[in-house]
């Protein structure tokens, strides 16, 4: 009976302590969630306010009226559209450019034996950790004695010749494609190119798939490449265009909001689609690189 | 050699070779050039002139160059250990058993996915002292409003707790490093009596100490190139061409100074001598940091 009763307060201590334990953890994790997420509506709030609303002192989560129209203003303010444009094609052709050639690269690199293979891979590796100002003013001169600074060349070439990050992605899923499927191939008397276009390709799909999506949000937000190379106006890309809802006197807030959220919504959508894939990207090349 | 062995290698090298050229156009010989432009006096509108070591000795009598620097000595010395404990934490709470992981974790990180330009400026109306959010909240509650980001002692904090919001990558790579831990290690030190605390320090963290080193070089070296976010607040406003470092240039970084010096000050030597001395100080810090976790590593083994 004694023995009992200690037992029943010893359980009670623990489930108090379980119930304390698990709320704590609850209460943690809503915090992080509020911090996170709250700049994010405090964004979209502020995109759909009237200027009036903005301007106040008491504030309002949630927009006493809807001002939809925000948006499509800002679509008039700075020619939206044809930056969107400017982004949307420079992004293209990089993920073209990596597609092409960072696969290619990452199989040389990973199934093909080959003497030069280990140096290679070493040397794209450490230029991982180059600084880009290190190559960035010579870079520079190389593009204007082309006469090619104000275009989109410099933006999108180099992406042509493949980018040690998305190789070693891609490398290190092709290491997990097993060797017997390659050597069957080779006895059935499939050349090496057929080996990588007919049976390496497809069955990496989901790597190029990672590449394609983490070229296009690199590429989509940069911001330093352009400013450095667009001189024109009408060449800007939207991270370039995004400072002339400003002047020197006053911010169009609610524009600003609306264009960033216009800005940022491809990627939220891309994400959405293929999270498991990207985050998979980000692991292995942050583990494994 | 057989002919097959020299097909194949000819092969490897053709599939490799664009990027063994373009590691030659765009890496080595800018590399190089850079080196050479720096003992240059330089600027596109002239050849450069040779002019010894004097970009060198100018810098070290710079004193925007040694604000730069310190600067940027700060953000790694508060901005590193801040972000990387606090993307820990988000990791580690994201490793608890609790419902809807999948959806906190897209929470966790969709803010990383916001153009950095979109999510600065984004920043720059939450800090902004009247009508930002931080601002409503802390005179909601009685307190007095601060100036985020026009008060020279209050800029730096306010960059790294803007950083904080950004962390979904270093995050996400700690989640994974967590969920690699073998559970059996976890259930035996339970069976011996471990509370979680212990498991933590005895089983968590010398189990992802390497991901947390290779996590370390990266925020630093980020941190020495830490660009887009300043220049987009210091020019906020002033359209596109303009060389400044914030309130008292207390956000002039490294490489922001460097931008001024090549494209609005139009000095490409003087900026490539800076890129010169970032690149020893990378390599350098990377080495160290290296070479200090070996000899932890063998003190670990050993003890």
């Amino acid at each position: 009976m004694e023995a009992g009763v200690i037992m029943g307060r010893e359980v009670r201590k623990m489930l108090n302590k379980k119930i304390v334990n698990i709320f704590l953890k609850y209460f943690i994790l809503l915090l992080i969630t509020a911090m996170f997420l709250f700049p994010l509506l405090f964004m979209l709030s502020t995109s759909l306010k009237s200027i009036d609303e903005i301007f106040t002192r008491s504030f309002r989560l949630i927009p006493k009226v809807f001002h939809f129209e925000n948006y499509t203003n800002a679509l008039k303010t700075i020619p939206y559209l044809r930056y969107a444009g400017n982004t949307l094609f420079i992004t293209v052709f990089n993920v073209v450019g990596q597609l092409l050639v960072s696969p290619m690269v990452a199989y040389s690199l990973s199934k093909v034996d080959w003497i030069g293979k280990r140096v290679v891979f070493v040397v794209l590796l450490s230029t991982m950790l180059l600084p880009y100002q290190v190559t960035m003013i010579p870079l520079y001169i190389i593009w204007q004695k082309l006469g090619l600074v104000g275009s989109y060349v410099p933006l999108i070439l180099p992406a042509f010749f493949g980018y040690a990050f998305y190789i070693i992605i891609l490398r290190q899923f092709f290491m997990s494609i097993p060797d017997s499927l390659l050597e069957s191939a080779k006895i059935d008397g499939a050349s090496e190119f057929q080996i990588y276009w007919k049976i390496m390709l497809p069955l990496c799909k989901p790597a190029l798939t990672t590449v394609a999506i983490f070229t296009f949000l690199f590429t989509w937000s940069d911001f330093l490449g352009p400013l450095i190379y667009l001189t024109k106006q009408d060449k800007y890309t939207l991270a370039l265009g995004l400072q002339q809802y400003m002047s020197e006197h006053t911010v169009a807030w609610e524009q600003l909001m609306a264009a960033s959220a216009m800005f940022t919504i491809p990627i939220i959508i891309i994400f959405f689609f293929a999270q498991r894939k990207f985050i998979e990207g980000v692991v292995t090349s942050g583990l494994k690189g | 050699m057989t002919k097959n062995k020299i097909k194949t290698n000819l092969f490897g090298l053709l599939f490799a070779l664009p990027w063994i050229i373009g590691f030659f156009i765009f890496g080595l010989y800018p590399i190089f050039k850079s080196l050479h432009y720096s003992f240059t006096d330089f600027n596109i509108f002239m050849e450069p002139n040779w002019v010894g070591l004097d970009n060198y000795k100018d810098l070290f009598q710079d004193r925007l160059f040694y604000k730069s620097l310190s600067n940027t000595l700060f953000m790694i010395a508060i901005g590193v250990p801040v972000t990387l404990v606090f993307a820990f934490i988000c990791a580690f709470v994201l490793n608890m058993e609790i419902k809807g992981r999948a959806l906190f974790r897209t929470i966790f990180f969709m803010p990383s996915l916001v153009p950095i330009v979109a999510g600065t400026l984004m920043w720059v109306w939450i800090f902004n002292p009247k009508y930002g959010l931080f601002n409503i909240i802390l005179k909601s509650v009685g307190l007095k409003g601060l100036n985020w980001l026009t008060d020279p002692s209050f800029t730096k904090p306010s960059l790294v707790l803007m950083g904080l919001w950004g962390v979904g990558v270093p995050m996400i790579i700690f989640l994974a490093a967590l969920q690699d831990v073998p559970r059996e290690l976890y259930e035996s030190a339970s069976v011996d009596g471990a509370t979680e605390w212990r498991k933590l320090i005895n089983i968590t963290l010398p189990s992802i100490s390497h991901i947390m080193l290779y996590q370390v070089i990266l925020a630093i070296i980020n941190y020495f190139q830490y660009f887009t976010q300043a220049y987009v607040i210091t020019s906020a406003g002033g359209g596109l061409n303009v060389a400044s470092g914030g309130p008292a240039n207390s956000i002039l970084f490294y490489a922001l100074y460097l931008f001024h010096n090549a494209f609005a000050y139009l000095k490409m030597g003087k900026a490539s001598a800076m890129a010169w001395i970032l690149f020893i100080i990378t390599g350098f810090v990377t080495w160290l940091i290296i070479k200090a976790y070996g000899s932890w590593g063998n003190y670990g083994k050993g003890g």
